[in-house]
């Protein structure tokens, strides 16, 4: 089944029948989340109105951790089994994850000017968020430095690889050190501190968010898978 | 072997022996990679009054006092608070803007100067909040408790 999913044009097949659905979810999901998020969930006993920012910054950060281990998941793939569709599926989620980083970094400094008193400080989760922001940065311009793609694939690949420690330091910097920012309120081992009327929103726009991505990253493959078969029918054509 | 194998285990061993490293790495960063000092840190700590260093913990309930000084000419108000982490407290003291969420039992990080072991001379204050998230209704209920 794996080496059947691999197949560009079976993936394509399979990404055609589910793209519509998860635009359609996507869409069902924003529109119930944004009738939680401005008008059913209260605010917060402390922050006010201010707490609604986190229903745009939380899935924008999980996303962008989340992004990054799928495009580490297919580095590996793309190094040890040297599969072209692995490599797609990463050049195809580069730009989408520095875009949720850098949604994460806007939305947070936003968030911290009214609560903390602050836009930015070097703490150990702001900064290890902003070094994630920067090797997607580096993944794109270094995918994109060669005229031989595959050579920039698979630089990029290891750079991913390579990045993979950031992973756990930004998930647990809260814990390990001493930050401004607040420890995790979901994956907590106890139960989460989140109340329930703030935790629908919350997944509601989770889940929107990531049948957004889900549906963008499945156009960015289509156009990617394209545009090399143009290029293996101009080499032939040369 | 296949060629695949041999990449598999040459790539995760490898993986493995940059992770590995890494962690070692950041284990011994620990204590240049804290964004502040707790009261009892802080005190344990040679620091001189010259250097910039943050403090953070919380603020101890009852303990904000505002008061009018002159600073040059000018008449400022100056908020004085305790900072403790429940084993040691310092004393804060601060002229400027208070952040929203500065109240009292909440967290609090500060950056200025240690000038002795109960003052502590403040240029900045940023509010630290915690993981809790409810409505303010709640909140009537679940306070008293606490």
């Amino acid at each position: 089944m794996f080496t059947k999913l691999a197949n560009p044009s079976t993936f394509q097949k399979i990404s055609d029948f589910i793209f519509p659905k998860c635009f359609g979810l996507f869409i069902v999901f924003l529109i119930s989340g944004f009738y939680y998020v401005f008008f059913s969930s209260p605010p917060d006993y402390l922050q006010g109105e201010t707490v609604r920012i986190m229903y745009i910054h939380v899935p924008c950060a999980w996303l962008s951790l989340g992004i990054y281990s799928m495009m580490a998941g297919c580095s590996f793939f793309s190094i040890v089994f040297k599969h072209t569709l692995a490599d797609i599926i990463s050049r195809a989620c580069a730009p989408l994850g520095a875009c949720f980083t850098l949604a994460t970094l806007i939305t947070g400094s936003i968030w911290g000017k009214p609560t903390w008193g602050t836009w930015w400080v070097w703490d150990a989760r702001l900064t290890s968020e902003l070094v994630l922001f920067f090797i997607y940065i580096g993944h794109i311009f270094i995918s994109n430095a060669y005229e031989d793609k595959r050579k920039g694939d698979r630089y990029a690949a290891i750079l991913t690889l390579l990045g993979i420690v950031n992973l756990p330091i930004i998930k647990w910097s809260v814990d390990w050190w001493n930050t401004l920012h607040q420890p995790a309120s979901i994956s907590k081992l106890s139960s989460p501190s989140i109340d329930p009327s703030m935790m629908i929103p919350l997944f509601l726009m989770v889940f929107s968010f990531l049948f957004f991505f889900i549906s963008l990253v499945l156009l960015r493959i289509k156009g990617e898978v394209i545009s090399r078969k143009l290029e293996i029918l101009e080499q032939h054509r040369a | 072997m296949k060629l695949k194998t041999q990449r598999f285990f040459k790539v995760t061993s490898l993986l493995i022996i940059f992770l590995i490293g890494s962690s070692i790495l950041f284990y011994n960063l620990k204590n240049n990679l804290v964004f502040f000092f707790s009261p009892s840190e802080i005190l344990e700590k040679k620091i001189s009054s010259l250097e910039n260093v943050r403090l953070g913990g919380m603020v101890k309930k009852g303990s904000i006092k505002k008061k009018e000084t002159e600073v040059g000419e000018k008449k400022v108000q100056e908020t004085i608070f305790t900072i403790t982490d429940f084993e040691r407290e310092i004393f804060v003291y601060y002229v400027g803007i208070l952040p929203d969420l500065f109240s009292e039992g909440q967290g609090v990080v500060v950056e200025g100067n240690l000038i002795n072991e109960n003052r502590f001379n403040a240029k900045i204050v940023l509010a630290k909040h915690d993981e809790n998230y409810m409505p303010p209704e709640l909140d009537n209920i679940v306070k008293p408790t606490n």
